[in-house]
């Protein structure tokens, strides 16, 4: 999962601390694996560098990370891009379209052209996967279908949380 | 690359409401000449209500439908009725075979309520049986064969009389997976040597996965997407 897009979208509602914008990440997003605070810092340097945050003053007396960071508008166009940009369709992608779901409606997109541009990727997979059994022997229908069942999975996920947006949306506000 | 040329079916703006439910808000979409197109979305989203508009079993309250150019809603009943039987096909969920009649004599019906001799019929119908490998069921009853059997009847009749679209409503609904797949192979490779198109309602991603492409159908409106890849 990208933690720079991430962290981008969580700076959408207002600049924030270092620290800040790790707690917010394993709140919402850190689940069984907690990012470090390394990889925030290294990863905030790496967005100031390429001028998608900017330093949003430093707080007298702090650390040396007591700077606050604010995303900027090459920051949120590149937000807006990487939602609408699917994953390449492969099994256990929900922590990354979780992620883009919550950081859509968080940022008020809407969160239904995740979905929708996730679902066209998968069948896209799907179709040429089936394209591939019709004309295959015994052996690659069975090897097709294992992967079609997985993205099928996938895309039953999708539907599911399609049909939840209004109270994902109320949950995480 | 298609034209708009190609089109077959279009549908424009469509609403259709039941009493005091919308089940269409603004549906449009185009369908070229012998694509597989799947209608996807939430149940109640108005994916069939699009279907039937599409294949003049519906009219729509607001909006077009247009055949070949000639809105659907400027033909009498009866010019309905006769393109639904020359020109469209239809699969349904359960097959919808007629219980009483063979599996060769359903085939053959749509092709009699044409006004075609009863040995012609008889005959095209045995024919398109026998392209579709169902020979062995020709004489049997609906009832005396498997779910998946009578769903490759319907295909069967769906097609014997060379529609130009073939509407199939999840049409593997009550069919396990390997019989549901047996099913999409049969109706979408048969619609494709024939140059049919079939207009696909499914929830099912594998089912869709046999179409050309796919239009999400949600709470009455279609989607047109612009994905980035």
């Amino acid at each position: 999962m990208s933690i720079g897009h991430t962290l981008l979208g969580l700076l959408e509602n207002g600049p924030r601390h270092g620290y800040d914008l790790k707690r917010a990440y394993d709140d919402r997003f850190g689940h069984d694996r907690r990012v470090h605070y390394g990889q925030v810092y290294s990863t905030l340097a790496r967005l100031l560098k390429q001028g998608l945050v900017e330093a949003d003053g430093i707080e007298a007396g702090g650390g040396p990370e007591r700077k606050r960071y604010a995303i900027t508008e090459a920051g949120v166009a590149d937000v807006g891009t990487w939602l609408a940009t699917p994953e390449k369709p492969e099994a256990y992608l929900q922590n990354t379209l979780y992620t883009k779901i919550v950081l859509a409606l968080l940022s008020g997109r809407p969160a239904t052209d995740v979905l929708d541009v996730q679902r066209s990727a998968h069948l896209d997979a799907m179709r040429e996967l089936t394209r591939r059994k019709t004309g295959g022997d015994l052996v690659d229908q069975l090897v097709c279908d294992h992967a079609l069942f997985h993205l099928e999975a996938d895309l039953r996920w999708l539907e599911l949380t399609a049909a939840r947006l209004d109270q994902l949306a109320k949950e995480i506000a | 690359m298609s034209t708009t040329e190609d089109v077959l079916l279009e549908a424009t703006e469509v609403r259709k409401a039941y009493g005091p439910t919308d089940a269409l808000t603004s549906a449009s979409l185009r369908v070229r000449a012998g694509e597989v197109v799947a209608l996807m979305g939430p149940s109640g989203a108005g994916k069939s209500t699009l279907l039937h508009c599409l294949a003049g079993i519906v009219r729509p309250d607001d909006g077009t439908v247009r055949y070949q150019g000639a809105d659907l809603a400027l033909l009498t009943d009866r010019g309905r009725s006769a393109l639904r039987r020359t020109d469209f096909g239809f699969v349904f969920q359960f097959g919808r075979l007629v219980p009483e009649l063979t599996c060769l004599e359903n085939v053959a019906l749509p092709m009699r309520l044409n006004g075609e001799r009863g040995r012609v019929a008889a005959r095209r119908a045995r024919e398109m049986l026998g392209e579709l490998d169902l020979a062995d069921v020709a004489g049997k009853r609906p009832g005396e064969v498997s779910g998946g059997q009578g769903q490759r009847v319907a295909v069967a009749r769906a097609l014997v009389t060379g529609p130009r679209v073939v509407f199939a409503d999840e049409p593997t609904g009550a069919l396990d997976s390997l019989n549901g797949e047996q099913v999409m192979q049969l109706l979408t490779t048969a619609a494709r040597e024939r140059a049919a198109a079939v207009v696909l309602v499914t929830h099912e991603p594998r089912v869709a996965a046999y179409s050309d492409r796919e239009v999400v159908v949600r709470d009455g409106r279609t989607r047109e997407l612009e994905v980035i890849r």
